[in-house]
């Protein structure tokens, strides 16, 4: 394994309250839309809240299309619908033992718990028997593989896909990342005081918290000896802990800044046409990214943050703000930070609420999450060394 | 073969193929491993079980390694596969939201429901900068789970891992089956494995 080859993308999706496809996706953000809204008496919470949520009639309208809605819970029909959407583009033959499925998620049926929801086999709620259900839709033969690494498996998904394309094992990984929000999670994040009560404000002086959002996005990988100069290429990714704090990010940026220093390897900062960072909003993370990236000496790289669009879409975050930062380079485009008006974290930082242009063709992810867990991913358009 | 291997359930464990005397069963068995193997942690007893479960395990690997502990390192990674993923703690902290009129949500009880926080746990433990990931499978399959600690060598910083099946469904019903292993012994991690 190893070898010289490259890891192509091939086709995505994205499914979010903004469109169900990733050129509507693209076409909302680039124009600043949102739809993040308040919430109250959801989910008979005590609390109001602001969320990103889909409109559920929409996504069974889809998916009416596909199969019976009443087999599928929500956030299995959005799992499946983004990952149609992507294979449909290709010629990929899912029933191929060549083919893998990687699913990203933190968590996925978790509404089962209620003692309310009586429509599905509690047995839904574990996170591989959520995914088998995608696997067998498309009558795929082999086991899904689930990351469930907090905040950050997104990009863990890719890395994962990666892997399992240059061990050579498989030719295609279907990477499929999605949460939908629930009172379940609404609820939690409100007790850690980490929801904002407006729309989210990343990097700002007066941020005061995140946004959820559901959403599904997918990405598909495959292998190539060399990419062609419109083909977006998976580099170099690590994954890092802060081995600081299970809820609070390192006040150093330790993992993350070790993340970024491994994905960086030997390239000229100047090559990199921005960071898309988490960028969630809250006091310490945004704090943290700016002391990571400096420590990195990537200080002098644009940085953009896409959570003002869609609030924190978690499992879905890492592959749905890869693919919006591959149409962005590929329109010569940096895209706006929504929400972000005046620099709140010590460190500069190269940020800006109007969308930049850009000639350069290389961008890096980064993400983190409880667990003190840290990620980064290099990405390249063309066949240029990386 | 593996460096070290330990497999912990409800009524048995078992380090480097020896079993371990103990006097208690279930959640309290992990007290009683804390007690007698630890003792200087008391960060353990907020842990979610998943967490207690994959701290005691580590501990015991980590003893028998011998090496110097709780220096920092960035060239060891933890790696954890399972079937209920974070279960328990779910299960937990629902409890604390199902009745309007007895609606508690808890900080200290939701950050446990993600299945990545033991490998965290781990991390802090013992200063490992490292890669931490977890991964659900729909059943515990060892052939998968040597393949995807394999692939987890490609990281050129990884020289080894703190690895295996960590699953628990409630405070009392779960299974270690851990190792560490060497990035020059990743042929034999699947023959080791079943």
């Amino acid at each position: 394994m190893g070898g010289k080859s490259m890891i192509v993308s091939v086709a995505n999706n994205i499914i979010s309250p903004l469109g169900m496809t990733t050129a509507e996706n693209y076409a909302a953000v680039k124009a600043g839309k949102s739809e993040l809204r308040r919430y109250e008496g959801h989910w008979d919470l005590p609390e109001p809240f602001v969320a990103s949520l889909m409109q559920r009639d929409k996504v069974e309208q889809a998916f009416a299309a596909l199969a019976d809605n009443e087999r599928y819970t929500f956030f299995e029909k959005m799992i499946i619908l983004s990952a149609a959407n992507a294979l449909y583009q290709t010629h990929i033959d899912p029933t191929s033992d060549k083919v893998l499925f990687i699913l990203s998620t933190t968590k996925g049926n978790v509404f089962l718990l209620d003692k309310r929801e009586t429509g599905f086999p509690k047995e839904r709620v574990l996170l591989g028997v959520a995914a088998r259900q995608m696997t067998e839709f498309f009558h795929n033969p082999n086991t899904p593989i689930v990351v469930s690494n907090a905040c950050i498996s997104g990009v863990c998904a890719q890395i994962e896909a990666m892997r399992n394309l240059e061990g050579g094992r498989f030719d295609y990984v279907v990477t499929v990342g999605c949460d939908v929000q629930s009172a379940f999670i609404v609820s939690g994040f409100q007790s850690f005081k980490a929801l904002s009560p407006e729309p989210c404000k990343p990097f700002d002086a007066n941020r005061c918290g995140l946004n959820l959002g559901d959403a599904a996005a997918t990405i598909i990988y495959t292998r190539k000896e060399k990419a062609d100069e419109n083909e977006w290429v998976a580099c170099r990714g690590a994954i890092r802990n802060d081995a600081n704090h299970i809820s609070g990010p390192s006040r150093v940026g330790e993992g993350s800044y070790r993340a970024l220093r491994y994905a960086i390897g030997a390239i000229d900062p100047d090559k990199i046409a921005f960071i898309n960072t988490h960028g969630t909003a809250t006091m310490y993370n945004d704090e943290m990214e700016s002391v990571a990236i400096e420590r990195a000496g990537l200080a002098t790289v644009p940085v953009n943050g896409l959570k003002g669009y869609y609030g924190h879409t978690m499992g879905a975050a890492g592959i749905l703000e890869t693919i919006l930062s591959m149409y962005a380079i590929d329109e010569h485009n940096i895209l706006a930070t929504k929400g972000f008006e005046t620099l709140g974290v010590t460190h500069p930082l190269m940020l800006s609420n109007q969308n930049q242009t850009t000639d350069k063709r290389m961008f890096i992810k980064l993400l983190s999450g409880f667990g003190g867990c840290n990620a980064a991913l290099l990405f390249a358009k063309g066949g240029a060394p990386c | 073969m593996l460096n070290h291997k330990v497999i912990i359930t409800p009524n048995e464990v078992i380090l480097d193929g020896k079993t371990l005397d103990h006097n208690e069963q279930g959640g309290a068995l992990l007290t009683e491993l804390y007690r007698t193997y630890v003792g200087d942690y008391p960060k353990f007893f907020k842990m979610d079980t998943l967490s207690k479960l994959g701290l005691v395990a580590s501990e015991l690997l980590l003893q028998a390694e011998g090496e110097p502990r709780f220096e920092a390192r960035e060239d060891r990674a933890v790696v954890f596969f399972n079937r209920s993923a974070s279960l328990q703690a779910d299960t937990a902290y629902q409890a604390t939201i199902q009745e309007p009129e007895n609606f508690f949500p808890s900080p200290a009880a939701f950050v446990y429901t993600l299945p990545n926080i033991v490998t965290g746990e781990i991390a802090i433990r013992n200063k490992y900068y490292g890669e931490t990931s977890f991964i659900v499978l729909p059943e515990n399959d060892p052939k998968i789970m040597a393949q995807q600690l394999q692939l987890a060598f490609l990281d050129t910083m990884t020289q080894s891992i703190l690895g295996g099946w960590l699953d628990c469904t409630d405070e009392n019903h779960f299974e270690a089956h851990l190792f560490l292993i060497d990035k020059q012994q990743f042929d034999t991690i699947e023959s080791s494995l079943l």
